[in-house]
């Protein structure tokens, strides 16, 4: 929910320096081991091309292996339901719970759940949900949103997890020992994993020709949820959808080092049929992707495969922390999929980047981030989403900037106001002067020294 | 060869100096040099803001500015980016030869006028801030995300320099924070961005830190500045312009 507009977050994130050099320490070190895994792969250019050509047919395709998809999963034995909003979603998944009568539930990442606010929705409605992400327990004891879609609790330090280990699990208090806190989870977990009755999971990749799945998780929490529970739930938005079982060699090449540096995710879980006695559902959430699907600037954002590489070398993510987002998906690719969703409460995000371009370059699919950033700004500022003053202060700068005479008038009224009353610039009023000095103010422009030393 | 010399609008107003070190690198190296007197600014300020539909009129007058020139140079990737990425007007054929005959100095020296040697000599340490729009818009060296060959232009020059001892921050490629109306917009994350930038460069005990941007300097500069440092900001081309001692 947001509560404060990005610049305003990032300035109240910032104000604790050393934690922020933390966060941006801890966040490029994740980047680095990207680096150092992807530079051992000399045909990785060649891998972000096809992963990108694969997800363009599959989009321009998409209604075609949506079919194809649910006659070959429903031929396998799952139920199909599909979801055209958050609300849908929902109550699909309450109505499945209720018929088996669930009271309890785990569930593993799922940000698409998250985007459908469905934790609160079935809490409301008498039903236990149990993050098994170990991060994501994290912040849901904390009733925090995740701040980063890989890494949800990246924003906390081991001395945050153990207060609130110690405040919900009993730990013992001021004992940080990762390894200690890490087991005091596992046997927390352990017992709702035995409990649930029913298992929600998200999806990485629907494949079209075989109506299977496929999972990935580094902690084994998707399989021990769907392996224990009687009903397994998976939930996927429309895009996850890839036509065939190889192209799968190429997506798990890429979305594992993409997303922590590592060759492959620990656990990469292909599901095809519910086991004997079993009941599997899929859910097809659209949720406003169609919508982003058919603004022609905007379309391939949908070619996400929710690594975060974006986030992880985002400058200003990793300065000021994926709440400042104020969204699911914060970071890079957040900003250029949210404004679809609510342009004017997401109209500050395509502005908090310096459109340094190092998103692009890092996005498996290829993802023309920073190109939709500069695009959403265009949008937004037609839609009448940018600050009045902001408006004004470019209709001024683009009147003076056009009239060559009075761009020259106003640089030397500037430059002597600036020499003879540095008193006006030197204040609080002036966002640049807080932390730093104003350039120094020439008495000669080039174009005065050029017309006195060169024009003949 | 006919080159337009393109002077962005706050390197006319705050730092002619450059604009001066530019004009004379390329007449040292034989181009025949004229300085359009009605040009103002790409547009690019309005355009990054989201106000593109503004800029028309900037557009209009830089078409009209550079008539009859074989290349336009300039001493700033990030402006030169804009005017490729975004120049339109009604003189379709003239936007269209200036976008693609428009040239980064540092590109223009290596890549047009293949420049092998350079007579100039700056004996100090001097630290390399990469600006992320010369970088990864226009590709004057290669990115740290892309597996690809890496190379250089702008070190390919500095590496000409006599004297001249050249370092990189740990993190060569990382946005110094200015960000056109970023800096004062976000200016928390933009300020932390530069300080972390110089921190980085004082690591290597630089004197200097060089660029193709006068932009990100002016940013890192109004920072050391502030901080009460020594290090200077100094443009790419007042290095290669610097007479031998």
């Amino acid at each position: 929910m947001k509560t404060q507009d990005h610049a305003k977050a990032a300035e109240a994130f910032i104000k604790d320096e050393p934690r922020t050099d933390w966060h941006d320490e801890t966040l490029w070190f994740i980047r680095t081991k990207r680096d150092k895994s992807v530079h051992g792969i000399p045909e990785w250019e060649q891998l972000r091309q096809w992963a990108s050509d694969i997800k363009d047919h599959t989009l321009s395709n998409l209604s075609n292996y949506l079919i194809e998809f649910e006659k070959n999963a429903t031929a396998n034995g799952i139920t199909v339901h599909w979801a055209q909003d958050a609300k849908e979603h929902n109550d699909i998944i309450l109505e499945i719970a209720r018929g088996h009568n669930v009271k309890r539930m785990v569930k593993s990442k799922s940000m698409l759940t998250e985007e459908c606010h469905l934790n609160p929705f079935l809490m409301e409605h008498g039903i236990e949900v149990v993050d098994t992400d170990l991060g994501e327990r994290i912040v849901q004891l904390r009733h925090e949103p995740p701040s980063h879609i890989v890494l949800p609790a990246i924003h906390l330090k081991k001395q945050d997890v153990s207060e609130t280990f110690h405040e919900f699990l009993h730990t013992e208090k001021g004992n940080n020992d990762p390894q200690y806190l890490a087991e005091a989870a596992r046997q927390h977990l352990r017992n709702k994993f035995i409990e649930s009755q029913l298992s929600l999971t998200g999806v990485n990749f629907a494949v079209a020709e075989t109506g299977g799945f496929v999972v990935c998780t580094n902690e084994g929490n998707a399989d021990m949820g769907a392996h224990a529970a009687a009903v397994h739930i998976a939930c996927m938005g429309i895009e996850k959808i890839i036509p065939k079982a190889e192209h799968l060699s190429i997506f798990l090449r890429l979305l594992a080092r993409s997303a922590t540096g590592q060759p492959i995710t620990t656990y990469s879980s292909h599901f095809h049929k519910p086991r004997p006695g079993q009941q599997m559902h899929l859910v097809i959430v659209d949720n406003g992707r169609t919508k982003q699907l058919g603004r022609a600037d905007f379309k391939n954002s949908l070619k996400c495969i929710r690594c975060a590489a974006c986030f992880n070398t985002c400058p200003v993510y990793r300065r000021s922390g994926g709440h400042s987002y104020h969204s699911t998906v914060a970071g890079p690719i957040g900003a250029i999929l949210n404004p679809n969703l609510n342009m004017k409460e997401n109209a500050d995000l395509p502005f908090a980047s310096t459109l340094c371009g190092s998103c692009s370059n890092v996005c498996p699919v290829k993802i023309d981030i920073h190109d939709q950033l500069w695009k959403w700004r265009q949008e937004i500022s037609a839609e009448g989403h940018v600050a009045t003053v902001k408006k004004a202060g470019m209709k001024g700068m683009a009147f003076i900037l056009s009239r060559p005479g009075l761009y020259r008038f106003s640089g030397k009224m500037g430059r002597w106001i600036m020499r003879k009353m540095p008193f006006l610039f030197r204040n609080k009023l002036n966002p640049w002067y807080k932390q730093r000095e104003m350039p120094k103010a020439p008495a000669k422009s080039f174009r005065d020294w050029y017309i006195k030393n060169k024009k003949s | 060869m006919r080159v337009g010399l393109f002077v962005p609008c706050y390197i006319d107003q705050f730092y002619p100096q450059v604009a001066v070190a530019t004009l004379q690198i390329l007449e040292k190296l034989g181009c025949e040099v004229v300085f359009p007197l009605n040009q103002t600014c790409c547009g690019q300020p309005m355009a990054n803001s989201g106000f593109a539909s503004l800029s028309k009129g900037c557009d209009a007058n830089f078409v009209k500015n550079f008539t009859d020139v074989d290349y336009i140079v300039s001493s700033s990737g990030s402006c030169v980016l804009h005017i490729k990425e975004h120049l339109h007007d009604k003189n379709k054929q003239q936007a269209s030869f200036i976008r693609s005959h428009i040239y980064e100095l540092t590109e223009f020296l290596t890549d047009i006028l293949k420049v092998k040697n350079i007579e100039a000599s700056f004996p100090h340490k001097v630290g390399l801030h990469i600006s992320c729009h010369g970088q990864r818009g226009l590709h004057v060296s290669s990115m740290t995300e892309l597996v690809a060959p890496s190379f250089s232009k702008p070190e390919q020059l500095l590496s000409m320099v006599k004297g001249l001892q050249l370092t990189l921050p740990v993190r060569p490629d990382e946005c110094c924070g200015f960000g056109g109306t970023f800096c004062v917009f976000e200016e928390a994350v933009s300020v932390k961005m530069g300080k972390d930038r110089i921190t980085e460069h004082n690591a290597n005990e630089v004197e200097y830190i060089t660029g193709i941007d006068t932009s990100c300097l002016m940013h890192l500069e109004g920072i050391l500045k502030r901080q009460g440092s020594n290090v200077k900001t100094i443009h790419i081309a007042e290095i290669l312009n610097s007479q031998l001692a």
